[in-house]
């Protein structure tokens, strides 16, 4: 194991470690050191649950490689910072914390989020910010830098997804492909940047107007995903003063008749 | 479930077997241990244009017996050049089964038929001979499957010693029906092979469908039905392979509404005349062939294509990469990035969208 450095960080290699045993280490670092600022980890591949149920504030996770399924699920607190892509579900479940991802999100990243934020600079896969909750002072929120393949928010109940729909230099991508945005929605909102047909939206999902109010709302995590990645003040500002599509549900209950039709 | 990978060459560069049984085992998670497999293309040059046929013949005193009858049903229609157990390690596996291989070749007057007749002769074991299955029937191409993790696998059959420029693998977790040497993937019929991460919910209706055409699904689980879906399609009605895709992965109807003209013509025709063969449920497949393929644009492939195809509303995981002449198809990124660290590319197909590799002319 490698020791523990002046600065509480520590470096781990990770090369050809299976989930568990690079998963023990660092539950192992965590425990012998109550101070440890910084975890390092180099050579991630594939390794499943990487952060997993971590409740520590203020810790950095950070991540070479590609890490597996499931990374940072039920953490309460850390930041994770992946210089990669991910596979399926990151943040699944989290409750609080941050996930910065360099690459690209697998699907369904953001599963049943109910806390913290995912920030992902590249795309993200089928169902993202599937099952999304929020409950109180409880606030999901993932922001995606390129696009989202379809199903989008499927059966959200909560939070904030933002799709920002630029390339790696900042370029429009120009039309949104994705279909099935916010099928079974029946809670919380989805902010796409662009223009977004009717038939591009799953059912229960609805077209709103972007009022200046949805503005102000989404411009902090812009800002913040702008000052995650260093995008410039002039991108920056292209994408607070954009115009987004906004997606919500039609209502509360879009199912509530589904096997019932008659009863009232 | 389940975990796929496979890549090839698209020079034909000739690759050993433990690169893929390398990156196989790193989607080990995917499965359970109850079922590995492979299959390599250009394994055996030195017989490349007769037909390699690999049996299970049940590991029972008498096997000699099951034997001779695979052979009788093989020699009333042509001629085995060579036959011999498969080449195994000791002490990895229970050998639940013996793996035997025959390689052969047709009697002229069949010639003509080979293909259909080849058909006919797996149908024929895998119903009629008690104890034995064909599990791989094609040219320069061989399965190679048991249960077991997917290390153990490769380690029983020497998977290291074989050298082929394109490789499929999966790990199985089976879910609905149980593990066995024969449910394990690839499945395969002449070039065809299919690995498949997934299950097919229509497996009733497919395998009606391909039965009322001759085959017989004799292998207790979905898989099957889809190799003989794709010889079917493709080599018998000689679909172009977009189409072929289409019948197995179709458009949503609402969406072919919205098709101009044309295109929605066919689409409706895809979907009235090939019901029977669209997959329901969530898949994942790669399917590898030299069978020969008819494109859209008119392109006829005779050399060797991978295919990589999800399910229209993308239930299971698939990624495609790319470096050099080597294209991927993996249901993680972490197993290609485990055998190939620099990708050139690495993408998510859209859903019911097929990849497809082919050999650079």
């Amino acid at each position: 194991m490698e020791k523990v450095k002046e600065n509480m960080e520590v470096i781990l290699d990770a090369k050809d470690l299976e989930y568990r045993e690079l998963n023990e280490k660092i539950h192992k670092i965590l425990n012998e050191n109550p101070n440890v600022k910084k975890i390092i980890l180099k050579n991630v591949l594939g390794q499943r649950f990487i952060g997993n149920g971590i409740q520590k504030k203020g810790l950095i996770i950070e991540i070479y490689g590609v890490p597996g399924g499931d990374l940072g699920m039920f953490m309460n607190g850390p930041t994770i910072i992946v210089h990669g892509n991910t596979d399926h579900a990151p943040g699944n479940t989290m409750d609080d914390g941050k996930i910065i991802i360099h690459g690209s999100g697998g699907d369904v990243t953001g599963h049943s989020m109910r806390g913290g934020k995912i920030f992902v600079r590249g795309n993200v896969g089928y169902r993202s910010g599937i099952h999304m909750k929020e409950y109180k002072d409880k606030f999901p929120v993932l922001v995606v830098g390129r696009t989202a393949k379809d199903f989008l928010g499927e059966y959200m109940a909560g939070g904030i997804i933002v799709v920002l729909n630029i390339d790696n230099k900042g370029n429009d991508l120009g039309k949104i492909k994705g279909k099935m945005i916010g099928t079974g929605i029946h809670g919380g909102s989805i902010y796409i940047r662009g223009k977004i047909d009717e038939s591009q939206l799953g059912v229960a999902a609805d077209i709103k107007e972007f009022t200046e109010e949805d503005r102000k709302r989404i411009t902090p995590y812009i800002e913040e995903f702008c000052k995650e990645f260093g995008l410039s003040d002039e991108l920056k500002n292209k994408l607070i003063n954009s115009e987004y599509t906004k997606i919500a549900p039609i209502s509360k209950r879009p199912f509530g008749k589904l096997y019932t039709p008659d009863l009232r | 479930m389940c975990g796929i990978i496979g890549f090839m060459s698209r020079k034909k560069r000739l690759i050993s077997g433990d690169r893929i049984a390398i990156a196989l085992d790193s989607l080990k998670e995917r499965g359970n241990g109850q079922g590995s497999g492979y299959v390599g293309y250009g394994i055996y040059p030195k017989f490349k244009d007769s037909y390699a046929i690999h049996v299970f013949l049940d590991n029972v005193p008498n096997y000699d017996e099951i034997r001779e009858k695979v052979k009788n049903t093989l020699e009333k229609y042509g001629y085995v050049l060579k036959d011999e157990e498969i080449p195994t390690k000791e002490g990895i596996l229970e050998k639940e089964h013996i793996p035997w291989r025959f390689f052969y070749d047709f009697d002229e007057k069949y010639r003509d038929i080979e293909e259909d007749t080849m058909v006919k002769i797996v149908m024929e074991i895998n119903d009629k001979i008690d104890g034995a299955f064909v599990f791989s029937s094609g040219k320069n191409l061989g399965v190679f499957k048991a249960s077991g993790w997917p290390m153990e696998v490769a380690k029983f059959y020497k998977l290291n010693e074989y050298k082929g420029y394109m490789w499929l693998s999966h790990a199985r977790y089976p879910t609905n029906t149980r593990g066995w040497w024969g449910g394990a993937h690839p499945f395969n019929l002449l070039n065809w092979s299919v690995v498949h991460n997934g299950e097919i919910t229509s497996y009733g209706t497919n395998k009606r469908y391909v039965e009322s055409f001759g085959y017989k699904c004799r292998m207790l689980t979905d898989t099957e039905v889809v190799a003989y879906i794709f010889d079917l399609l493709i080599r018998k009605h000689k679909l172009p392979v977009e189409y072929a895709l289409n019948a197995i992965s179709p458009k949503f109807w609402k969406e072919i509404d919205n098709m101009p003209e044309e295109e929605r013509k066919i689409h409706e025709a895809i979907r009235m005349t090939y019901g029977g063969a669209t997959l329901n449920g969530p898949f994942a497949i790669i399917v590898g062939t030299h069978e020969g393929m008819m494109f859209m644009n008119g392109d006829i492939e005779k050399e060797s294509a991978m295919v990589g195809l999800t399910d229209r509303i993308k239930l299971r995981p698939l990624v495609a990469a790319e470096k050099d002449d080597l294209a991927f198809v993996s249901s993680e990124e972490a197993a290609i990035r485990k055998i190939c660290p620099e990708l050139d590319k690495v993408w998510m197909p859209d859903a019911g969208m097929p990849v497809i590799a082919r050999i650079e002319k």
